[in-house]
């Protein structure tokens, strides 16, 4: 055999062995994606299993006779009268009403199905219809809690069904003559928390996150990019640059508990700014997403082609005319993909907001900065803590909100790069 | 400075005097002399004149001891083995080499009698009369247009839109891209093919009207036809502007230069006009790179 021969026959028995070997790479890429997509599979699943059932109500629609006699009220506008009145009675009575079987003696059984909370909608409503007063009117009113999981969760053994025996029956009766129906939890959209799991809603947590990362972006964008162009464009190489380069790069794996510390340390006690607040809040969050920002912003100056610089310079234009002209408008949409996921990272944050105080218990949805506020990651932290389970289901809603949030921000990212991005 | 220039005058005319014998196998280091540069290498009343020229990058001398006279509306071509200098050289003229941190110029370089490397010099008025264009065609990822009237507008050059519409339109005919281009000025630059992109590069270059017009080997990543349209355009430049032109190609730089500089490991080795060094070479190593014996 002569030697080409040879060596083609070697050639073409290592070709089975590479192409064996393609193969099996290529499968272990497919196993490595099929465990990943199945975690996030499950991921998805437990959460919208269980928070689905957060997105709706039990109400309870009946004609309610607002009867003055009754309530103690003959005049709706004197507010003296109305702190007095009684608007719990009528709902009962609307609800005995409709319920045939119950007699004086269940009287608490029937108004326990009520929403603690439900006469303050009659009461509201009286306060901005005064004339309502000795009207009938049909309402729809949220149920009690108790009601709302056993509507929602009869069959379910995780959740304990706290209505008696009769009281199942009366619900049972009710959903069938249709006066206690689901819908739409908007509650759960359009109020901030409460102690009772029918009224805790998200807004509070939403508008809070909001606040929080508009202080972290007009901060941390402007801060990061600043310095990021200094360092690459400006900064002359010496041991103090690459310092501050070590440093930055370890920052950005600092733990954020750690900046939690500096912020409680720094802002509040060393300022006296406020607690639970969202500048204190975004200020922390911009120590902690500023690297993120400064490293992305860093490494998108590098990739703007140097032949563009030289060309500019090679005109006569400045260094501030070249970065402003040249490179910022090359850079800007890998610059901005960084500080979206930076801001996504910020986004998702529990830990450092723990120490500043966000943790609180906060019912009204912020109205501003300075308001006290709670955001989406820590309420998910404060409800998924709580012993009821209707609290449980709305943390995971809660969950799905910010993941929500989450995906939006990222697809932004990739929308905004696509957008801007120069073809070459 | 006088005494400066005598000293060189004399060192460079030293080798015509004592011939060195030509051995194939001595590395070239033995036959290169500091500083001597055979051939004519001063002009009278020149654009540039370059006096004892060192570019040390960190601790290596990358040039050495250069002195050269660019003569006015002259072309010269700048020719050499790869990593000869011939680049950092050419990136003197411009003070390129100034956003290399580790690159230190020495030496006396003068434009118009004006020192380049004063530390009060403005680079950007420097660069603004000392245009540039590079190996690769990097226009702008912006319109053809805006390409062209970067310089004026940066430079404030003209005060009106009709102004800016003028300068553009004479540019791009200089450059022998007016035809192409006049039906598609707000399409991108870069959609255009390389030839076409490196004579936009060249208009751009001309937009700011400068004195000199440096350029790194134009047509090394362009087709012949390419090629041959940038020579004709250096050919028809050289009657209002000083061209220097770094090529890899020894016909390029027979076709377009008046003068030719032969470089080699940092120093200038020979000038002497074109002809004369592609057909009677003064130095052994011109005589070998000519020839192809290394490249």
């Amino acid at each position: 055999m002569s030697d080409q021969s040879k060596q083609a026959e070697i050639v073409r028995q290592s070709l089975k062995r590479r192409y064996r070997k393609e193969r099996r790479f290529r499968a272990y890429g497919i196993i490595a994606i099929a465990i990943a997509l199945s975690a996030l599979v499950v991921l998805f699943a437990d959460i919208i299993g269980k928070g689905h059932s957060a997105f709706i109500k039990t109400t309870i629609t009946m004609d309610v006779d607002i009867d003055g006699e009754m309530m103690y009220l003959d005049d709706a506008s004197d507010e003296r009268q109305m702190k007095m009145a009684d608007f719990v009675e009528p709902l009962i009575q609307a609800l005995m009403r409709e319920i045939p079987g119950a007699g004086e003696s269940d009287r608490d059984a029937v108004r326990d199905l009520l929403n603690p909370y439900a006469s303050n909608q009659l009461r509201d409503a009286l306060k901005e219809y005064p004339d309502l007063l000795g009207t009938t009117q049909t309402m729809e009113l949220l149920s009690h809690t108790n009601v709302d999981v056993y509507v929602k969760h009869a069959g379910d053994d995780n959740y304990s069904i706290k209505l008696n025996q009769q009281q199942r029956e009366w619900v049972d009766q009710l959903v069938e003559k249709g006066v206690v129906d689901t819908s739409f939890n908007d509650v759960f959209f359009s109020r901030g928390d409460s102690r009772d799991p029918s009224r805790a809603g998200i807004l509070g947590a939403i508008v809070g996150s909001l606040l929080t990362m508009a202080v972290t972006l007009v901060l941390s964008f402007p801060i990061g990019v600043a310095a990021a162009i200094y360092l690459e464009e400006f900064a002359p190489q010496n041991k103090l640059t690459d310092f501050i380069e070590v440093n930055i790069n370890n920052l950005a794996a600092v733990p954020s508990i750690i900046f939690g510390l500096l912020g409680l340390a720094v802002f509040i006690n060393l300022f006296g700014m406020p607690r639970s607040v969202p500048v204190v809040g975004g200020l922390v969050l911009t120590l902690m997403t500023l690297p993120t920002i400064i490293i992305s912003s860093r490494a998108a100056i590098k990739s703007v082609p140097p032949s563009i610089r030289e060309a500019a310079e090679g005109i006569g234009a400045s260094k501030m005319q070249v970065v402003l002209h040249h490179v910022l408008p090359l850079a800007l949409p890998g610059m901005l993909t960084g500080s979206i996921i930076g801001m996504a990272q910020a986004l998702g944050e529990t830990a450092p907001l723990l120490l500043i105080g966000m943790v609180a218990f906060i019912v009204d949805v912020p109205g501003g900065f300075l308001d006290s506020a709670t955001v989406l990651p820590v309420q998910v932290f404060l409800w998924a803590g709580s012993p009821e389970l209707a609290f449980i289901e709305r943390a995971s809603a809660a969950i799905m909100v910010l993941l929500a949030f989450l995906i939006s921000m990222n697809a932004l990212a990739i929308w905004m790069r696509k957008r801007l991005e120069r073809r070459w | 400075m006088n005494t400066m220039n005598t000293t060189v005058t004399k060192e460079a005319a030293m080798p015509d005097e004592t011939p060195v014998p030509v051995q194939e196998e001595r590395p070239a280091e033995t036959i290169i002399q500091e500083g001597a540069t055979v051939g004519t290498p001063f002009a009278d009343d020149p654009k540039f004149k370059l006096r004892n020229v060192e570019v040390f990058y960190g601790q290596d001398r990358a040039i050495k001891n250069i002195s050269l006279d660019i003569a006015r509306n002259e072309v010269i071509a700048f020719i050499g083995p790869s990593g000869c200098g011939k680049s950092t050289f050419l990136r003197c003229l411009n003070r390129m080499n100034d956003s290399i941190d580790i690159c230190r110029v020495k030496g006396d370089l003068h434009l118009d009698d004006e020192n380049i490397y004063d530390p009060k010099r403005d680079v950007v008025e420097l660069r603004a009369r000392v245009g540039m264009v590079f190996q690769k065609p990097n226009p702008f990822p912006k319109s053809i247009y805006d390409n062209v009237a970067y310089g004026p507008r940066i430079h404030g050059l003209a005060n009106r839109k009709s102004d800016l519409d003028d300068i553009v339109e004479n540019s791009l005919r200089k450059a022998g891209l007016w035809e192409e281009a006049k039906d598609r000025l707000d399409a991108t630059a870069t959609g255009m093919s390389g030839g076409q992109q490196q004579r936009l590069c060249i208009a751009r270059a001309i937009a700011v009207s400068p004195e000199v017009i440096l350029m790194d080997e134009p047509c090394s990543a362009l087709d012949p036809i390419a090629t041959a349209k940038v020579e004709e355009l250096i050919a028809e430049m050289s009657e209002s502007y000083t061209i220097v032109i770094v090529t890899h190609s020894m016909q390029q730089a027979a076709r377009v230069s008046h003068r030719t500089a032969y470089f080699h490991l940092g120093h200038l080795v020979e000038v002497n006009e074109t002809n004369k060094v592609f057909t009677a070479p003064e130095h052994e190593l011109t005589e070998s790179y000519i020839t192809g014996r290394f490249g």
